[in-house]
């Protein structure tokens, strides 16, 4: 089976990079989320209710709808203020790529690990500039808003192309497929990671993984 | 192999075609109702939430479709369209976008209808709520209110989006095979903004909407959204009467911001506007970087504040603008006066990707406030501040008598152009300036926005001044020395006082 892979890249101000990225993040995770899944005696399930919630940005001239999970937003704030701090860190050329990936597990035999096989991979490049004053602040709001709904149309065209998307698993499977930690919704088993790419523009001299999902920790 | 649909297979994929539309006009409709949407997810199922979505439906919305349905479902040849139009507050509307839900021949037999059909419905609403925040109708529609609003028409049939005007964009929002045909959802939105005139557009078709502008309070997350527990919100028709012109089967549902009907907009723009001139010639205008005047430098277009967002508080901002001209305008905050920037943004910088669309409807805007006398426009009533009684009318900006020589009038004929932004604006006022000479391009410039008045970045400013010198006449030493020189001379000034007595009594009696 093939990994479908996307790409998306945005050119964004340093203070937008951190709702840049949660709005395409959250956008992706809206429609790879469904709700609670609820296995009943006879082999049957239901599924629960995704709420939805509409979030304005404060540097761009942008709102996009995303899941209504605080515990999901944590994790994914969480993820991209990482990237944001790695990417300021790595210097003034603000380069660098953040990935959601979306995997199965496939449970092996013992002494083997599970493998974890992605299904469906999301890279989102940025590229960081420095603005010299408020006029072009001004103006860069709103280019980096329409930018965002551009992206928003691609990922929602890619998604509705309806291509592979693994089967709805049984009780026992349901951990391999989904992410179950959370309360209220049921997105898909993702990971996030990010790459900083340096000054010299050579394709990822440090390579940085973090694992945000501890389901991978094996 | 060709498997022919069960009969329950073919009545729950009726029922899904039939709710999944339902779903779709609630959605688009409350995306445009002017305010953020939340609502809480909810790991057991309540059975009522179609598709595994919370989408809440609106009584009234869900009324109108099931109407335009009529028992019908999309089907080949008969589409479902939300269309989503703009009405301002003196009658003008224009449509903004059209949404469609249509049905194509293109079957496929082997999906699995109560499965992957639902699913992919599901997807395919998630991509609606998506989608619905990009479309340039929806910043329009956050900032709705004062003067316009946005209506909604749900019609049945063929599409018909020959109300777009021209170069009108598609963005298709996905597609669903079934076992009957393909669900395609897509939505055709306009780009040219220039606005339409009055003239053309008194009794035309009626737009039988709903004037959509529940204002509530913003929900916070994990709550229920407020209308649900707030029916007021609705106001039933026969209480609105707001816009004259508005045909009489519109029901109108609207919120406290827009009750005012368009004589007492009219008034409170006028109360406005006296106040305005008369804090605006306080300092110079031209010299103040506050002033919103800047007579016709270039084809920029302005929006202008002389309006607050909400009606009722007009009165208040009346009477604090004369003494602080500036606190209107300025912020050095900008998220917290984003909704200032909203009705009068800087209109340099939007972008050219939807061509001038914020930037025309807003000249449209400032188009239609010049006939009632907003701050920098003309009245068409000829009023003059001296006419009008106020106070320090002797001092209002002069011009204000003749209209050929007011460059805000007339517009230079060609402005220099600084940015491509204003010079499509620019071909875009000539298009449409024929039977409207109401269009003015004036250039707004908040605060610190350009280089030219002030060479400095509010940063810099601040900081420069942040520590002013004393004032010589509050140092004491200086005031003390004064002080003893005009002891001195208090006896000569007394005694040529005396002399010229006579003078100062005729001066006294002159002024009785």
């Amino acid at each position: 089976m093939n990994c479908r892979s996307e790409v998306l890249e945005v050119t964004v101000e340093s203070r937008q990079v951190e709702e840049a990225m949660l709005a395409l993040l959250h956008t992706i995770l809206l429609h790879r989320s469904t709700g609670k899944f609820h296995y009943k005696k006879e082999g049957t399930y239901s599924i629960g209710t995704v709420g939805t919630l509409d979030f304005d940005c404060d540097y761009i001239d942008f709102t996009f709808a995303r899941v209504s999970s605080e515990e999901l937003d944590r994790v994914i704030r969480k993820a991209v203020s990482e990237f944001k701090d790695a990417l300021s860190n790595s210097g003034s050329d603000g380069m660098g790529q953040i990935s959601l990936e979306f995997y199965q597990k496939k449970k092996s035999r013992w002494p083997f690990s599970d493998e974890c096989i992605p299904w469906e991979v999301w890279s989102i490049k940025v590229n960081v500039v420095n603005l010299a004053n408020e006029q072009e602040r001004q103006i860069c709001r709103e280019k980096v808003g329409e930018k965002l709904g551009e992206k928003v149309i691609n990922v929602v065209e890619v998604i509705n192309r309806h291509e592979y998307l693994p089967k709805m698993p049984t009780q026992s499977e349901v951990d391999n497929v989904f992410d179950t930690s959370l309360k209220d919704v049921q997105p898909y088993l993702y990971k996030i990671t990010y790459q900083i790419t340096d000054s010299l523009g050579t394709s990822v001299s440090t390579t940085m993984r973090r694992l945000i999902k501890d389901t991978l920790a094996l | 192999m060709d498997r022919d649909l069960s009969p329950q297979d073919k009545k729950d994929l009726d029922k899904f075609i039939k709710f999944f539309a339902l779903k779709t006009v609630q959605v688009i409709v409350q995306a445009r109702l002017g305010e953020k949407i939340c609502t809480r997810s909810s790991s057991s199922p309540t059975g009522s939430d179609w598709f595994n979505l919370a989408i809440k439906d609106i009584p009234e919305v869900t009324h109108e479709a099931k109407k335009a349905l009529a028992g019908q479902l999309p089907g080949i040849g008969r589409s479902m369209c939300v269309e989503i139009s703009l009405k301002t507050s003196e009658g003008d509307s224009m449509e903004l976008e059209t949404w469609c839900l249509e049905m194509n021949e293109k079957c496929d037999k082997d999906i699995k209808v109560s499965y992957t059909v639902y699913n992919r419905l599901s997807v395919l609403l998630k991509s609606l709520l998506a989608i619905t925040r990009v479309t340039p109708a929806y910043k329009l529609s956050r900032k709705q209110g004062h003067d316009y609003v946005i209506l909604y028409r749900i019609y049945f049939g063929e599409v018909q989006l020959s109300g777009l005007g021209e170069g009108f964009q598609t963005v298709r929002v996905g597609v669903v095979s079934t076992p009957v045909g393909t669900v395609t959802l897509s939505c055709a939105y306009r780009t040219n903004l220039a606005f339409m005139s009055n003239r053309q557009f008194e009794r035309s078709a009626p737009i039988m909407g709903i004037i959509v502008d529940h204002f509530v309070d913003p929900p916070c997350s994990g709550q229920r959204p407020a209308t649900m527990g707030h029916p007021c919100n609705y106001r039933a028709p026969d209480e609105e009467d707001g816009f004259a012109g508005v045909q009489d089967s519109q029901e109108v549902c609207t919120t406290s911001f827009s009750t005012s009907p368009p004589s007492q907009l009219y008034a409170s723009r006028l109360s406005y506007q006296p106040a305005a001139l008369a804090g605006a010639d306080l300092c110079h205008p031209a010299a103040n970087p506050n002033q919103v005047l800047h007579a016709g430098k270039e084809g920029g277009v302005l929006l202008v504040p002389a309006y607050p967002p909400h009606g009722a508080d007009a009165h208040l901002t009346v009477e604090h603008a004369p003494n602080t001209p500036g606190s209107r305008y300025i912020s050095p905050d900008i998220t917290s006066t984003r909704q200032l920037y909203v009705m009068k943004p800087s209109v340099t910088s939007v972008s050219s990707l939807f061509p001038a669309v914020m930037a025309t409807v807003l000249e449209a805007l400032n188009a239609f406030t010049r006939k009632v006398g907003a701050f920098v426009n003309r009245p068409v009533t000829q009023i003059t501040a001296a006419s009008l009684d106020l106070p320090f009318a002797a001092f209002a900006p002069r011009g204000l008598g003749s209209e050929e020589n007011d460059p805000m009038v007339q517009p230079p004929d060609s402005p220099p152009c600084p940015s491509p932004l204003q010079a499509s604006l620019h071909s875009q006022g000539s298009e449409g300036s024929g039977p409207q000479d109401d269009f003015v391009m004036i250039d707004f410039r908040p605060a610190f926005s350009k280089d030219d008045l002030l060479p400095m970045d509010l940063g810099t400013f601040y900081r420069e001044f942040q520590n002013p010198p004393q004032l010589a006449s509050l140092s004491l030493h200086i005031s003390s020395q004064s002080m003893a020189d005009d002891l001195d001379s208090l006896p000569e000034k007394l005694a040529v006082y005396e002399k010229n007595i006579d003078e100062f009594d005729a001066f006294v009696d002159m002024l009785q």
